[in-house]
């Protein structure tokens, strides 16, 4: 499943990706993340299998322009520490 | 009192034919919703009863209320329904639920039921949020993408309209189409901008039937949009209040290129509907 947390306003389509047939939920793109966008959750999509997946937290869904922009390339980052951690390349920014 | 033409008519229904007391499982949904509730009772996967109603202020309380409701006349009792999942909005707010799942499982799972295997693309239309589902042959979600960040283009924008215009909201298709010519969409979905944008027009001597037309049409491009990050695949269907509204439902077949399908169910239960057939499966889970 891929999962798209974020939101589109009037500044610009904030979409954070998650292939959850690639995560398997090694946790490590929540260790890297300074402002605790992700977490290692159950999968709320797929209520009868059993696994757990990253998700973006609940908390940061609505503002995750905001809460991502510490590792914006104008913070000097030219690649995101968690689509770096992630080994399955489960995970795409939108922005 | 004045007439409040946004409140759309609230009711429970039952199935006639089906026997509780023959059934083995016995499972319920329950969506609470930012606008609407609707509470779902189905016996070995049939559907049996249900009740649509609007949410008050306490979450709990509208939780019950449509569970008391769909429950009346049926000769069930709470205590009879073997599991009951909690979903929508206010789905931490049910007191009574076994477990909660989110809304997008649901409805996917739910518009499997009521339009079959055959559907991949889901739009929700709710109160206050929009969603674009794709789903599996199953009902399972493949894609998701939600927008809640803001009302625009929702249930509850459209009964600001119908109030506005003093049209009841279940006349606002109809007459979105009694127009000589089809103008232009608003130029704002948002419904604060939208509300003020209109009252202009009308200032400007539009005819309110033009304004419903230049409104459903803003919210049919609305949907177009949501749509593009995740494509549109056949079979197309809308759940939720808003795909009563032909006048927008069109607009979008129009615009899509694809053909919306229709069911005989009442859409605004898609989300509670489908608690209950996860309720049914987790009961099937837990006697294996």
């Amino acid at each position: 499943m891929i999962a798209n947390y974020g939101y589109k306003d009037g500044s610009g389509e904030f979409f954070i990706r998650i292939d959850t047939d690639k995560c398997d939920g090694c946790g490590k793109c929540v260790d890297v993340c300074s402002s605790g966008v992700l977490e290692v959750r159950e999968n709320d999509f797929d209520p009868l299998e059993e696994k757990m997946i990253a998700a973006v937290t609940e908390e940061h869904r609505k503002k995750i322009k905001y809460s991502c922009a510490p590792c914006k390339p104008s913070k000097g980052y030219t690649t995101l520490p968690c689509v770096e951690a992630c080994t399955k390349d489960a995970i795409i920014h939108s922005w | 009192m004045e007439k409040e033409y946004w409140k759309w008519k609230e009711y429970n229904w039952k199935d006639e034919d089906i026997d509780w007391k023959t059934g083995d499982i016995i499972s319920a949904g329950v969506d609470v919703g930012s606008v609407s509730s609707q509470a779902v009772i189905m016996v070995d996967g049939k559907l049996f009863a249900y009740s649509n109603m609007r949410t008050g202020s306490d979450s709990p309380e509208s939780a019950r209320k449509a569970m008391d409701w769909a429950l009346e006349n049926t000769g069930l009792q709470l205590k009879d329904i073997q599991y009951v999942v909690g979903t929508g909005y206010g789905r931490v707010n049910v007191p009574f639920a076994n477990r909660t799942i989110t809304e997008i499982a649901c409805h996917a799972r739910g518009a499997n039921f009521m339009y079959g295997p055959t559907i991949r693309t889901i739009i929700d239309m709710g109160g206050q949020d929009c969603k674009a589902i794709h789903c599996d042959e199953r009902g399972k979600v493949t894609n998701f993408l939600m927008n809640d960040k803001c009302a625009a283009g929702t249930g509850r924008g459209m009964e600001v309209f119908a109030d506005l215009l003093s049209v009841p909201i279940e006349d606002v298709g109809r007459m979105s189409f009694e127009v000589d010519e089809e103008p232009e969409p608003v130029s704002s979905t948002c419904v604060v901008f939208a509300k003020s944008e209109a009252t202009g027009l009308l200032r400007k001597g539009w005819h309110k039937n033009k304004v419903l037309a230049a409104y459903c049409s803003a919210m049919a491009h609305r949907i177009v949009t949501l749509l593009e990050r995740i494509g549109v695949e056949k079979d197309f269907c809308i759940t939720g209040g808003i795909a009563k509204n032909i006048g927008v439902v069109k607009r979008l077949q129009k615009e899509l290129g694809v053909d919306i399908l229709e069911t005989t169910y009442d859409t605004q239960i898609a989300g509670a509907l489908g608690a209950a057939l996860f309720a049914k499966a987790l009961i099937e889970k837990s006697r294996k």
